[in-house]
């Protein structure tokens, strides 16, 4: 019965979205306000019936109702509860399924929030979405229904996946998505504002706080995402340059290059046509990633082959949507009106050459991660694109942008004063100098171009403290008069220098991670020393522990330094029964921002245990840097101008009574 | 992240126990020559895998690469004779990393152009905006004419 509600109310909303798709672009084309505000409830009742069929699939889990395929082959009666509700987005069809609530999450949000919106814009957003929403609709009930049923259902599950029995699962797709998808405002803002021939003011107040909304939790998806690779995966690697990841990457970078160009049209009315090409790109490359993960091609080109019928109907989104809001784009661009001089040197141009890097670097991932396939298509020829290649090609580009980064921000609107920069930048310049001098005398051994990148990033991280030590005048003003002026800078000031400075902190993690790791490779029996990084690790012993629905060999580690106990570590390995696989589950023990990594091989016949202990200096800061970059988005979103529906005009004075 | 999925398939697919990619049993004496292997290895592809490199892999073809490259290292091969050996034996598919040819050209050759392209149409904006001079405002669209129109017999009434 729920299976088949689910399902019911999946057709429903792909009826509502269909109604939505059109009825609101013939009211605006007829002027008729009743016709344009059905998007509004459509919108609203879309999101509640695809919510309820996403709560139908939570509810089909939660009860392990093994007659629903879906739930047979990714769920087992013991598995505990957090993961039976994680594992609903485990799996293909299930995670589709979270990708169009989301979608619908955000067209509620739109109509529910879109009062203040002309008209007209905002049926043609809700339209422009609706048509997302019904081609992904189509595409899980044609090809990837999760509420199938099985004819004769099994007593038990098939289990999910164990390496995907984490915590990491429960946070990470979600965001991701919510960053994926909420691209999808922009994108529908940019092709009403393309259909309507038009940008207006509200067009640029709506569009950059979305953007933002989407890019926190994009920042934070792959942040999480990096992390739970690096503690589940057990060889403590925290970017592969994998096609699934670049997929991730793709959209944040373009998405980072909208903000920014967002800013400029926000403030000074320029690059609008500029913006509108990155909305429609960033929201194209968050589809491409959907079709490469989603689709299998990334497996081989061959399994996209024999099986086709997914990826053919994702493709085909891929090329209605890429390919018409394109043709759009071309065909309408002309009558978009440019608006905002500025010279080069200002913070618009600051900005512009922020965009130069940002989409090169995105073009750079995107011919790394589809070349290979491309090629293969087109030659039959097999390549590799991987790690290697992208740090030598995506790398330098950031040298410049890093650079320019504490620059941007101390430059005027239209016009800025260069020289002056440089000159409030010139104690960070030192002290950035000595910071390189102090790490090459301090660094034996790694390469040599570490020391200047960590320069590269004291740099960014002094550039972003002096522009707003710069702004409120302190050592310059008494201390209580900057404090207030602190108080009183727009919190979007203190937002940009929180996440330039997040680039700079994840910039030494990545670093010192490279380059100063140590790592212990060996075998060991109870009572071996191993000596890490100062550490000293002693196995006291091996010992089996029965876990809910899996077996696991836990390692006892004591954690020493200077002959001084610090802890006890206990990495282990867990093997699950029903799917007959294994996972390793690394021991971190954190001090400071730099960890200690152990993770457990096989077991050799003498009784001894092959072991992996990694030293990690300064490693979390790589994520430390992500997560102060989305806390600076936060406070740049909560800034007064950008409160979605704070209210425009003030408030008119209250009228002085007459006396009676 | 979903990569996990894909390393598990491939587990899966090779059917084998886990194991962590180098193995005590496989390093070389000599530090600076298992510093050279480990170099190499994050440069070669573990082919039956998605985009590992065989010093991430746990796939016995990678092992057995690791000690191939450990074995040529062994035998006095310098780093790029190690490379021409394994393309010679599996094709450019092992390199994650792949050579500047003829097929490859784009590949490598459009992030410069990309950037250089991006940097000379920037510039002829410029020239062709500080050439063109004053700011043209946009003229009003007839909605506006109307509202503007009304604003200002408002003001005409009530002053």
């Amino acid at each position: 019965m729920i299976a088949e509600s689910g399902h019911y109310a999946l057709v429903l909303a792909l009826a509502l979205a269909l109604i939505q798709s059109f009825v609101p672009l013939i009211g605006a084309w007829l002027r008729d306000p009743a016709l344009m505000n059905v998007a509004r409830s459509t919108a609203l009742a879309q999101m509640l019936f695809v919510g309820a069929s996403f709560v139908a699939l939570v509810a089909l889990h939660v009860t392990s109702d093994f007659s629903v395929a879906n739930v047979y082959e990714n769920s087992h009666s013991m598995k505990p509860l957090i993961y039976k509700i994680t594992g609903v987005w485990g799996n293909h069809e299930g995670s589709m399924l979270l990708w169009v609530s989301i979608l619908a999450l955000f067209g509620g949000l739109v109509a529910a929030f879109g009062n203040n919106l002309p008209l007209s814009l905002r049926a043609h957003v809700l339209a422009v979405q609706a048509w997302v929403a019904s081609a992904f609709y189509l595409f899980i009930l044609i090809t990837s229904n999760p509420f199938l049923r099985i004819a004769n259902p099994p007593i038990e599950g098939r289990d999910l996946n164990p390496v995907l029995q984490d915590i990491g699962l429960a946070v990470h797709p979600p965001m991701l998505y919510l960053g994926y998808v909420g691209f999808s405002i922009s994108f529908s803002f940019a092709i009403a504002a393309l259909i309507e021939g038009r940008i207006d003011a509200a067009w640029a107040r709506w569009v950059r706080p979305w953007t933002l909304v989407a890019w926190i939790f994009l920042t934070l998806g792959i942040a999480m995402g990096s992390y739970w690779a690096y503690y589940e995966l057990g060889w403590g690697g925290w970017w592969f340059w994998d096609p699934v990841e670049n997929a991730s990457l793709m959209p944040w970078l373009a998405g980072t290059a909208l903000l920014h160009s967002a800013l400029v049209m926000e403030k000074r009315n320029a690059l609008k046509v500029w913006t509108i090409l990155l909305s429609i790109l960033t929201f194209s490359l968050s589809l491409l990633g959907t079709f490469l993960v989603r689709s299998g091609v990334l497996t081989s080109v061959h399994a996209f082959a024999s099986d086709p019928t997914r990826g053919v109907f994702i493709l085909l989104i891929l090329c209605v949507f890429i390919g018409g809001s394109l043709s759009l784009y071309a065909a309408r661009v002309s009558s978009l009106k440019q608006g905002g001089l500025f010279a080069p040197i200002s913070r618009e141009g600051a900005l512009v050459l922020n965009n130069l890097f940002l989409t090169t670097a995105c073009a750079t991932v995107l011919v790394g991660t589809l070349y290979p396939l491309g090629l293969e298509v087109l030659t039959g020829e097999k390549i590799s694109v991987g790690a290697p290649f992208f740090n030598l090609t995506f790398g330098p580009l950031f040298v410049p942008l890093l650079i320019a980064v504490p620059f941007g921000p101390m430059l005027a609107w239209k016009r800025g004063d260069l020289l002056g920069a440089a000159q409030r930048l010139l104690a960070a310049g030192i002290v950035a100098l000595l910071a390189l001098a102090l790490v090459w005398a301090w660094a034996h051994g790694g390469s040599a171009l570490a020391p200047p990148a960590i320069a590269l990033a004291v740099f960014v991280i002094l550039g972003s403290v002096t522009d707003l030590v710069e702004r409120v005048g302190l050592f310059r003003a008494p201390f209580g008069t900057a404090m207030r002026r602190a108080r009183g800078l727009p919190r979007s000031v203190w937002g940009t220098a929180f996440a330039h400075a997040g680039l700079g902190i994840a910039l030494i993690g990545i670093v010192c991670e490279t380059t100063w790791n140590s790592e212990y490779i060996g075998t060991m029996k109870p009572d071996d020393v191993a000596h890490v990084a100062g550490y000293e690790l002693k196995l006291d012993g091996l010992f089996q522990r029965q876990g809910p629905n899996f077996r696991e060999m836990i390692a006892r580690f004591e954690v020493g330094r200077d002959g001084e106990s610090l802890s006890v570590m206990t990495p282990s390995k867990r093997s699950f029964t029903t799917r007959g696989s294994s996972t390793t589950e690394a021991a971190l023990l954190t001090r400071g921002a730099s960890q200690l990594y152990i993770s457990l091989g096989d077991v050799t016949n003498e009784g001894a245990i092959a072991v992996r202990i990694y030293h990690k200096p300064l490693v979390l800061l790589i994520w430390w840097g992500p997560v102060l970059m989305a806390f600076g988005g936060l406070l740049s979103l909560s800034d007064r101008r950008l409160r979605v529906g704070a209210p425009k005009p003030a408030r008119a004075q209250p009228r002085l009574q007459p006396a009676e | 992240m979903r990569r996990m999925i894909a390393a598990i398939l491939a587990l899966a697919l090779v059917g084998l126990p886990a194991a962590y990619a180098v193995q005590p049993d496989e390093i070389m004496a000599d530090p600076a020559k298992e510093a050279r292997a480990r170099d190499l290895s994050r440069e070669l592809r573990c082919m039956v895998c998605q985009n590992q490199s065989i010093d991430d892999s746990d796939a016995p073809l990678a092992r057995d690469l690791r000690l191939l490259v450990r074995e040529r290292i062994a035998a006095g091969d310098s780093n790029s004779q190690v490379i021409d050996f394994l393309v010679a034996r599996y094709g450019e598919f092992v390199l994650l990393k792949p050579r500047f040819e003829r097929q490859t050209l784009l590949l490598w050759l459009l992030t410069p152009l990309a950037l250089g392209a991006g940097g000379i149409a920037l510039w002829l904006q410029i020239r062709r905006r500080t050439r063109g001079g004053a700011n043209v405002t946009p003229p009003l669209t007839p909605d506006e004419e109307a509202k503007l129109a009304e604003l200002l017999s408002d003001r005409a009434k009530s002053g």
